[in-house]
Order: C-alpha cells, then sequence, then structure tokens
C-alpha cells in the first residue's frame, strides 16, 4: 500500500475499501462492523447513554497518548459519566491528503488497545480525505452509546453538605499539550492523564457508593465541571486549595506561563459528588483503582455564594475559582 | 508586570544558552544579560527567556529565619495568653 | 540540593498567618499603599490577602501592567503593521488580547493576518531564518525588567546582520506614571510597594526620587504572599519610626545598582521618548523609550512612518480607570464594571490584561467575600 494517504482513499471506490479492509478491519474487527451494511444493528436491554465529540489535537502524538486513544477515552468516558456502560461507538475520519499512512496505523492501533480496557466496539465508520490545507492532518469523530447502569446522576443534583472528590491529579493532559506545542521550547515528563474512566466508575457503581453528579473535567478543566454545577445546581461550591492534586511539573508550568492548573484539560480524571457520609467509603474505592489511585476529597456543596465555586485557602482567604474564559495566553508580563 | 519565576540551572550550553528548570520543566535561556558567570545548580530569576539575575541562597535563608522567629514569637505569645486564661 | 525552595518556602501558611497576626499587631494607623505592579496585585488578589489584613491597610493598584496601559493608538499601530502580507507581527503573551480604537492582534490574527504570540523576544530570531522573504516586525512592551531582552535582541540581529527584523518599542519607565499620579494632587497614596523584577534590572536606586519627592516609603518586594506581607510591616515600621526610605525586602534578588550589564546594553539602543500617551493616565514626558537614531533602519517607527496611524485616541467616556489608579476609586465604583467592560470585552486599561485591578477584582474578588474571624 502507499505510504501515504491520498484524495482517493476517501473516494469511496476501490482504494476505499482497501483502506477499511486491510486497516480498519485488521484493528476494529467485530461481527457487526463486519457485515458492512448501511447502519449497524444494535442491541440493547436498557436505557441508553448516547454522545458524540470530535477530537482534533496538536501535536497529534504526545506524551501519554495520540489522537486516537483519545478518541477512544473520551467519548468512552462521556459515557461513563452518565452511569452507563460503553458499548457500540461509530468512528468517522477526516484526514488531510499526504497524511503518512504509518501515521495512520499507530493512531488506528492505539485505538484498538484502548477499546479492549472496556469491551467497546466500533460498529459504524467512515472515512473521507481532503485537500491538503483542508484539515490539520486528522480529525476523529466518535459517536458512542452506553448501557445505564446507574440512573440519576446529574448536573442539577448537587445539594448543600454533598462532598466533593477528585479522582488524581488536574491539569496533566492540558499541561502535556502546552508543553508540547512547537511554540514553546520546553521539556517536561508531564504526561497526558488519558484514559478511559470506566473500570473505576464500573467499581464505584458495584460498591453500592450513591453518585449524585460526576464529570471528567476535559477542556476548562476543573474550573469549568464546578462551576457548572454552581450554576445548574443553584448551590455554592467550596473547595480547600490545598487539597486539589496538582503534579509539581504542571505547577511549574502553570508558574512559568501564569496559568492556573484548574482551568486546564484533563482526559483520565473525573470529579464526582456524593452525599455526606459516604466520601470515605467512595474515596476508598477510588484509591484502590489504578485510575484513581491520587484521589482525594477536595470540597463541598454550600448554600452560600449560590453559583459560584469559592476557593478556601489554608489560612483562612477565600477567593472565587472563575470559570475559564477565552484563550489560555501566558501571562509574560 | 515581569512575570518571573526562580529556576536551576541544569545544563550549560554552547552560545551562552544554558537549561533551567522549573518545578520539573525544562526550558532554555539565554545568558546574554547575566552580569556573572553562572554555575550548574545557581537559582536564576527567569523572565521571558533570560535569565536576569542570580538568586542569594544566604539572602532567602535570612528571611525565612526571620519568619521562623515571627511564627515562634508569636506561638509563645499565644501559649502565655492560654496560660493567663487558664 | 539548596536548604531553600525558592517557591513554597515563600508561601508557607503558617508564615502566611504569622505575618499577618504580627501586622494586625503593629498597625496604629491607616495606610494606603499602592503596589505599583500587576504582578503584585495578582499575587493579593490570589492569595486573598486583604482579607488577612486589618483594615487600616488598603490597596491601591497601580499601572504597572505594560500591556493595560498600551495606548490605542499604539496597537492600530501594530494591526496596520500586520496588513501588510509581508509583514509578521510578533509580540508577547495577552498583547493580543488588547483592543486598539477598532480590533485587536487577536482578532486580526482570526481574519488570517500573520500574527505570532513568541514566548521570548529571542524566538523571533528562529521567525527571521524560517521566513527569509518576510518583515519580522517585533512589538517590543514591558517595564524596565522586559527592556534589556528587546536590547540584546537588537545586540544579536545587529551583530549577526539579520536583514529582516524590525523593532516597534513600546518600552515603558516606572518612576514617571508614578511622579504623574502623585503630582496629580488628587491621589490618596502613602506608600508604596515597588515592583521588585524592575529593580532586579534598574535596581532599587530609580525609586529614590520618589521618596524624595513626596515623602512615601518606597519597599521593593518580592511577588510571594510573604515578600508582600513583610513589606506591609515595613511599612508601617517606617511610619512608626518616623522614616520614609526605599528599602529592599526582595534582596534575594534585587540590589541598589541593579544590572549594569544589561542596563548598558537598553543605553546602547535606546533612549527617553519625548512622550508617550498612557491608556488611563494620558500624556507623560520621558515616560518611554524608543530606539536612538543610529538605529533608524531598523526602527519599524521610522521604515513604517508612511502607513502609521498618527492620532491620539481618547479613552472609553465611561471608564474611571485614571480614578482608580489614583486611588480615589474602587473598580465596584466603575458604572461599566463587569456589564459592558469585562476581561473578553474591555473598555479600559485596567480591564485588560488579568493583572490589570478592574480584572483582578473580575477575577478573584467580584463576590464580597466573608473574613475569616
Amino acid at each position: 500500500m502507499e505510504n501515504r494517504i491520498l484524495l482517493s482513499h476517501g473516494g469511496g471506490g476501490e482504494e476505499t475499501q482497501k483502506l477499511i479492509k486491510n486497516l480498519f478491519f485488521k484493528y476494529f474487527s467485530n461481527p457487526i462492523l463486519e457485515k458492512m451494511e448501511d447502519a449497524a444493528v444494535l442491541n440493547t436491554n436498557s436505557k441508553i447513554a448516547f454522545t458524540t465529540d470530535s477530537f482534533t489535537i496538536s501535536p497529534i502524538f504526545f506524551k501519554g497518548g495520540d489522537i486516537g486513544k483519545l478518541s477512544i477515552a473520551g467519548t468512552v468516558n462521556d459515557i461513563a459519566m452518565m452511569g452507563a456502560k460503553p458499548r457500540f461507538l461509530s468512528c468517522s475520519f477526516i484526514i488531510e491528503e499526504g497524511f503518512p499512512f504509518e501515521d495512520l496505523e499507530k493512531i488506528v492501533k492505539s485505538m484498538s488497545e484502548e477499546m479492549k480496557k472496556t469491551e467497546v466496539k466500533i460498529v459504524t465508520g467512515d472515512t473521507k480525505v481532503v485537500p491538503k490545507g483542508s484539515v490539520d492532518k486528522i480529525f476523529i469523530n466518535t459517536t458512542g452509546i452506553g448501557e445505564i447502569i446507574y440512573d440519576g446522576i446529574s448536573a442539577s443534583n448537587l445539594e448543600e453538605g454533598d462532598i466533593i472528590l477528585v479522582s488524581g491529579s488536574i491539569g496533566d493532559h492540558g499541561a502535556c499539550i502546552m508543553a508540547q506545542r512547537e511554540d514553546i521550547e520546553m521539556e517536561s515528563e508531564i504526561s497526558s492523564d488519558c484514559a478511559s474512566l470506566w473500570p473505576l466508575v464500573k467499581d464505584l457503581i458495584n460498591s453500592g457508593v450513591k453518585i449524585k453528579a460526576m464529570r471528567d473535567p476535559t477542556r476548562g478543566g476543573l474550573s469549568a465541571v464546578l462551576n457548572e454545577w454552581a450554576n445548574q445546581s443553584k448551590i455554592g461550591i467550596e473547595i480547600e486549595e490545598e487539597k486539589i492534586p496538582i503534579k509539581d511539573e504542571v505547577q511549574g508550568l502553570c508558574e512559568l506561563l501564569g496559568l492556573e492548573a484548574y482551568t486546564l484539560a484533563n482526559e483520565g480524571k473525573l470529579v464526582l459528588v456524593v452525599p455526606k457520609g459516604e466520601e470515605e467509603k467512595a474515596l476508598d474505592i477510588m484509591l484502590k483503582s489504578p485510575l484513581g489511585k491520587d484521589s482525594q476529597i477536595i470540597g463541598k456543596v454550600i448554600s452560600d455564594y449560590k453559583g459560584k465555586v469559592i476557593l478556601k485557602s489554608s489560612y483562612g482567604t477565600r477567593r472565587i475559582m472563575e470559570p475559564p474564559a477565552g484563550e489560555l495566553l501566558p501571562r509574560i508580563c | 508586570m515581569c512575570l518571573s519565576i526562580p529556576s536551576k540551572i541544569i545544563e550549560i550550553l554552547p552560545d551562552n544558552y544554558a537549561i533551567v528548570d522549573t518545578m520539573g520543566v525544562k526550558r532554555k535561556v539565554s545568558l546574554d544579560l547575566m552580569p556573572e558567570p553562572v554555575n550548574i545548580g545557581d537559582y536564576v530569576l527567569i523572565h521571558v527567556g533570560y535569565a536576569m539575575t542570580k538568586l542569594s541562597e544566604e539572602d532567602a535563608i535570612e528571611s525565612i529565619k526571620v519568619y521562623e522567629e515571627i511564627l515562634e514569637k508569636l506561638d509563645e505569645e499565644e501559649g502565655k495568653l492560654h496560660k493567663e486564661v487558664d | 540540593m539548596s536548604p531553600i525552595d525558592y517557591i513554597k518556602d515563600f508561601r508557607d501558611s503558617k508564615r502566611i498567618k504569622a505575618l499577618a497576626k504580627l501586622i494586625q499587631n503593629e498597625v496604629d494607623r491607616p495606610i494606603n499603599i499602592m503596589e505599583v505592579c500587576g504582578g503584585h496585585t495578582h499575587t493579593i488578589m490570589k492569595y486573598g490577602l486583604k482579607q488577612l489584613l486589618p483594615d487600616e491597610i488598603d490597596f491601591i493598584h497601580g499601572p504597572g501592567c505594560p500591556v493595560c496601559i498600551m495606548p490605542k493608538e499604539r496597537i492600530d499601530h501594530a494591526i496596520t503593521l500586520a496588513q501588510d502580507e509581508n509583514n509578521i507581527l510578533a509580540t508577547l503573551g495577552d498583547m493580543i488580547r488588547v483592543p486598539g480604537s477598532k480590533s485587536s492582534l487577536q482578532k486580526e490574527r482570526a481574519k488570517g493576518k500573520n500574527i505570532k504570540v513568541v514566548y521570548a523576544p529571542f524566538d523571533a530570531l528562529k521567525l527571521a531564518k524560517d521566513n527569509p522573504t518576510k518583515n519580522i516586525i517585533y512589538f517590543a512592551i514591558g517595564f524596565e525588567t522586559t527592556t534589556p531582552m528587546t536590547a540584546a535582541l537588537i545586540d544579536k540581529v545587529l551583530k549577526e546582520n539579520i536583514k529582516n527584523i524590525y523593532f516597534h518599542i513600546n518600552h515603558v519607565l516606572v518612576p514617571p506614571p508614578i511622579k504623574a499620579i502623585m503630582d496629580s494632587k488628587e491621589a490618596i497614596i502613602d506608600a508604596f510597594i515597588g515592583p521588585s523584577h524592575v529593580s532586579v534590572i534598574a535596581g532599587a536606586k530609580i525609586y529614590q526620587e520618589i521618596v524624595d519627592l513626596y515623602k512615601t516609603p518606597v519597599v521593593v518586594a518580592g511577588f510571594e504572599p510573604l515578600d508582600i506581607l513583610e513589606s506591609i510591616l515595613w511599612i508601617i515600621r517606617q511610619f512608626k519610626e518616623n522614616r520614609r526610605e526605599v528599602e529592599i525586602q526582595y534582596s534575594r534578588a534585587v540590589t541598589w545598582e541593579g544590572n549594569i550589564k544589561a542596563q548598558q546594553l537598553i543605553n546602547k539602543y535606546m533612549q527617553p521618548r519625548e512622550n508617550f500617551r498612557w491608556r488611563g493616565i494620558g500624556d507623560i514626558p520621558y515616560s518611554a523609550l524608543k530606539l536612538k537614531d543610529d538605529y533608524a533602519e531598523i526602527d519599524a517607527e521610522k521604515v513604517f512612518l508612511d502607513i502609521l496611524p498618527n492620532e491620539a485616541i481618547d479613552d472609553h467616556k465611561l471608564c474611571i480607570c485614571g480614578d482608580i489608579l489614583k486611588g480615589t476609586a474602587k473598580p465596584y465604583d466603575c458604572k461599566v464594571f463587569g456589564t459592558a467592560c469585562t476581561p473578553q470585552n474591555p473598555l479600559g486599561s485596567c480591564m485588560v490584561s488579568s493583572e490589570g485591578a478592574c480584572a483582578a477584582y473580575y477575577k478573584y474578588g467580584k463576590v464580597k467575600l466573608v473574613k475569616e474571624v
């Protein structure tokens, strides 16, 4: 096969068929996909959760993952956050003409490896190739369906007294991508936390802990999730600043660029709200999972400051955790 | 104004550049503005890609000592206060 | 291993509490302190220091944010220069967010104009090498701290005979706006926390004339919360002991004379500019720098003179940034604060950069925060 993707690979003809059979089937194969009907026919046993996301990222290969792994974990996580077991995915590629075949194979392989962690399957797909310059290398859209196992999780559920937990250090993914951007000459060991969170969510559900709300803090970071909850539930949230787990290197990058770690993206963390009294049990379950080994109880829901998130310092001062806005620009001066 | 953060010199490069480490993040900086030679292990202040000055460890230790003394003295006074109340 | 952690040791919560307590114990009169520098404003807001301090201590946030004080006509210059597709305009960080009279560099970049955010001035060298047929225009901003980095770049460009980099110099000085604010007579400022990164380069000596002219203490402070608290303590003690002096709290980095090598490099290429119009304050003579005439061939203001607009543009009518800088008003006193004027859509200088007084209030202090007893 040619070592670069050509416009003809997206034309629907022979080359497209070859690409599907030789690459996509090699890594994604399952009986539903291989039927190659116009649409996949699916059986589910319960209420379903349904979500879609498009993935564009630069660089496409980064420490801790790549756009392929991200496109699986991202959608799997959105499903899992609703208490649903991820079952089926669709997958659309939009590829820039001339994209190295070898890179596409790396991406597809990484997608297949990530799917093995949750038994989710790609059951339908599409490939388009667009002229050079029309997209930045490769865009991937995945849409997913999951079966609801734990019903009733919602951003509107928060009540005074509820406890908020996070499953590990925040900002790793955002900091990793920032540090690897071509225009900043920086080197760090910061690795993206990109991971499918379903195994952790499954453990939580199986343990019987009451889950009121759950989110994966992707773009906009922890701050976006907490502010959205405060708004949706019309309550205040109080976070103890020093309890938020932040890796030294992520903090270092923030110091260098004048950013806040809680506005940086995560791709393998969840924020969880449980009723008061359930937090120790939830924490225990989370700490036992490799996906939550650095989990922390970070705060609680309060009746004051409705619609706001308050950061409380260890020396008794409070400030607002603002929702993220605008482009993340380094504060240089 | 002028965001700048203490960083440690970990490697000296040719053409008067160096690699510095800020809490584990490494960056290449220019030493063109340094009035004195730097060595690996020195802490410097970095601003927009340039090292501006060495940090004086002696002065930093002195500051921390002052803070610790203030802390101790206040603790003592509070201790006394508690005793009086008792 | 150094026995000191230069970051964490100066943020220790026990020490922060102790210093705040000592300030409570020692303060014996109201003191309005201007922290000149946006970085200090940032620390004060981020760590909620006002909540730890007695009511006697009030902060007035100063004009020390080079992005905030950039007048619209200078931004219009940058925007004009970016219109020519032979040009690449390079500048630092959040400068691109600042609105000129009609647009901002960020908006122009979205329209496809060649505008690059660089992280260090020397990144312009790479731009010049990668784009040999284009003119790189370095839109230089910043106070005394950032000026020598531009000078170092100029030095390299001349020595290496690089022909496609031009400089649009907007470097400004700290003492002139302080004097302008104090000379307005309305200002109610008793003491200053002096910008220390400025003094790393220019020395603490630059503040002596402030003490001499206005009999106000100036303490040159570091940027960690403990640095600021200690500086406030020193200011209180100066008043108590009836002293008015320049003191260096940030002695681990600042000396009286500063970085002579950097100063020489600046003086080699730049000289005072007859006038600079500060957003929020207005015209201040000799408050900024420009390239010396000898370097006219790399001076974007001269090379592109014909196309640059040359009209002074007034601040927005409702904006009270000028009063905020004098200490006679707080951001909350402004009619458009948080409504027509927000960090995403700033009208006035103080809302422009995250270090401006209004932006800091917007970000950290919008809700009245209860004092911990």
